[in-house]
């Protein structure tokens, strides 16, 4: 489960250029995924890698191919300290886990081997032995989790035909 | 207690009281907005999700303004996809090509945005119609699948951030510049889950189109939304547009803020915004001089027809310098109207510009106007992230019309002023 690390303020642009969204399959978005930031992360991401970042990830366009894209290639959840509100929704929504945690962004290193418990919020670096905690998440944002997406849970609420 | 314009907007709609920061709601929609990028994600949720009916056709829109008219064989797909499926759904605001505009210039010329009004869109420039005195705000497919089934959304109450606004602007200085000093200021996360609140007496000197621009940017502070107080400027712009009751809302007088930010307009230059944020913002004096290949004026931000007026002034009776490529795009049908009858479309064909159809195009990458290897543009349009307008090495300066004008004038950034 090894890290992916990048900075500052990734934007949607670079997580899924947009001359990718006339096809929003979800292998089409995958192959694509962080092509103009990092060209080699597709062709070398590998199911339950996780991707740690800087402040503000997910910043710009609304397009949610762009946590479709991290979604599809199998990343299982990305760490950053702070992340743009409607791609923190979006992940939410779809069903990407995400972790806000300044400490842990900033420490864990590329190339680590992390382990994270979402119930807990227990992020554990196995590389350099080090546990952070993230917050959990709201009761009413957890409930959409546990459901498996925002139409899951609207669906068991029977509010839309 | 006291709250934001914002927050008794949300809890309006939220048919609360009061609401407090943090506190999470579900909140009724006025209107449901895509695109012909996000709306077919939408509707492959909804249908997967096994809804069979939108909560009322009169309040979604679907506007084919991305790619269209179609650039390729897969966007030509994508929207096949949303035509079926507004018809199928009867939806009353549905636009395609011959009568689309960039979204967010036209949802307000239809009247379909109104003050006190809370809507969501597949685009994160749909926090355009703050300028408006409503609540509006960029959400994803699944939201707007979720909101075309329910009419409903669920928000996180946002704090705000104040921006007083001081004294008026000066000639060849507009609301795109007093945006991008203001990202500027407080950087590209500066108000992350939060409301820009505007206030202030400059706030009566800036017309209903440099309103729109300053909203239409506030996700590029990371915004929830950027709000405006409804006044008599207001008030003209939604009259015979949106036939319908609305409310004004205002803030408490003891309303809390995070902080406030005083901009003083008279103070204020022309800005750009430097590759490759909107946060590296000069006076546009301190980049002057830098080589362009091509200039953009249209979008979302910067395609109304004030913002057309301002490039012709000054490209009437001048050229747009050899090698530069100069594309206008008027953002609606409307605008491109009443840019033909003033003659401004004639100006700039005759100074060597394109005009194009409406339509987002080049300001993501789409089409009219990708750029090559290493090449450069000044463009009125929102964001200049790593490759956003087409190859990865590219670059994009961002600027207001007169600026980008005088760029396409002089073969490079330029102020202005100067000329």
């Amino acid at each position: 489960m090894k890290v992916y690390k990048y900075g500052a303020n990734v934007d949607t642009d670079v997580i899924i250029p947009a001359r990718h969204l006339n096809d929003p399959s979800p292998a089409a978005l995958a192959s694509h995924c962080m092509e103009d930031l990092d060209p080699n992360f597709a062709s070398t991401v590998e199911a339950g890698d996780i991707i740690v970042a800087g402040p503000n990830f997910g910043c710009g366009s609304s397009r949610e191919h762009a946590p479709l894209a991290i979604q599809s290639c199998g990343v299982r959840c990305v760490i950053a300290p702070s992340f743009a509100r409607i791609f923190y929704r979006n992940a939410i929504n779809i069903g990407l886990p995400i972790v806000e945690c300044a400490e842990a962004a900033a420490e864990i290193n590329a190339g680590d081997e992390v382990a994270v418990d979402f119930a807990s919020g227990t992020i554990t670096d196995q590389t350099t032995g080090k546990t952070y905690h993230a917050a959990p998440f709201p009761e009413f944002i957890e409930g959409i989790i546990q459901s498996g997406g925002l139409l899951q849970s609207l669906k068991a609420r029977g509010v839309a035909k | 207690m006291s709250m934001t314009m914002t927050q008794k907007i949300l809890a309006a709609h939220a048919g609360k009281e009061t609401v407090q920061v943090g506190e999470l709601i579900e909140a009724r929609l006025d209107l449901v907005l895509g695109n012909d990028i996000t709306t077919p994600v939408a509707i492959t949720e909804f249908e997967k999700a096994g809804f069979t009916q939108v909560f009322d056709r009169d309040h979604i829109a679907i506007v084919l303004d991305h790619y269209t008219p179609c650039k390729d064989i897969k966007s030509a797909q994508l929207c096949k996809q949303a035509r079926a499926f507004a018809k199928k759904h009867q939806i009353t605001h549905f636009y395609d090509v011959g009568q689309v505009g960039v979204e967010h210039a036209l949802i307000p010329e239809k009247g379909l945005a109104a003050p006190g009004e809370l809507i969501i869109g597949a685009d994160s420039h749909t926090c355009t119609y703050g300028a408006l005195g409503a609540v509006s705000t960029g959400i994803g497919s699944t939201d707007m699948a979720a909101g075309m089934a329910t009419g409903l959304c669920w928000f996180r109450v946002p704090s705000a951030i104040q921006v007083t606004l001081r004294g008026s602007l000066r000639p060849m200085v507009s609301g795109k510049d007093v945006i991008l000093h203001l990202i500027g200021q407080i950087g590209v996360d500066g108000a992350l889950y939060q409301s820009l609140e505007f206030c202030g007496e400059g706030v009566a000197s800036l017309d209903m189109d440099d309103r729109f621009t300053i909203s239409n940017m506030a996700i590029e502070a990371g915004a929830k939304n950027g709000i405006f107080p409804v006044d008599e400027k207001t008030r003209e712009y939604v009259s015979g547009r949106a036939a319908r009751e609305w409310t004004a809302y205002e803030a408490d007088p003891d309303a809390v803020y995070e902080r406030e930010v005083v901009i003083d307009l008279d103070a204020l230059e022309p800005t750009v915004a430097l590759p490759h944020l909107p946060e590296n913002t000069k006076p546009v004096s301190e980049a002057a001089g830098m080589p362009i290949d091509q200039v953009i004026i249209g979008s979302c931000t910067n395609g109304r027809i004030s913002d057309l007026r301002a490039a012709a002034a000054i490209l009437k009776g001048r050229t747009v310098a050899p090698g530069i490529r100069c594309i206008v795009l008027p953002a609606t049908q409307e605008i491109y109207l009443q840019a033909m009858r003033e003659g401004l479309l004639e100006i700039f064909v005759n100074s060597g510009c394109a005009v194009s159809a409406p339509t987002c195009g080049p300001c993501l990458g789409g089409h009219m106007g990708v750029m090559a290897e290493g090449e450069r543009a000044v463009s009125t349009t929102n964001r200049n992230f790593v490759g956003r307008m087409g190859h990865v090495s590219s670059e994009i300066i961002l600027a207001s019309p007169a600026v980008a004008a005088a760029s396409a004038v002089k073969g490079c950034v330029a102020d202005p002023r100067e000329l």
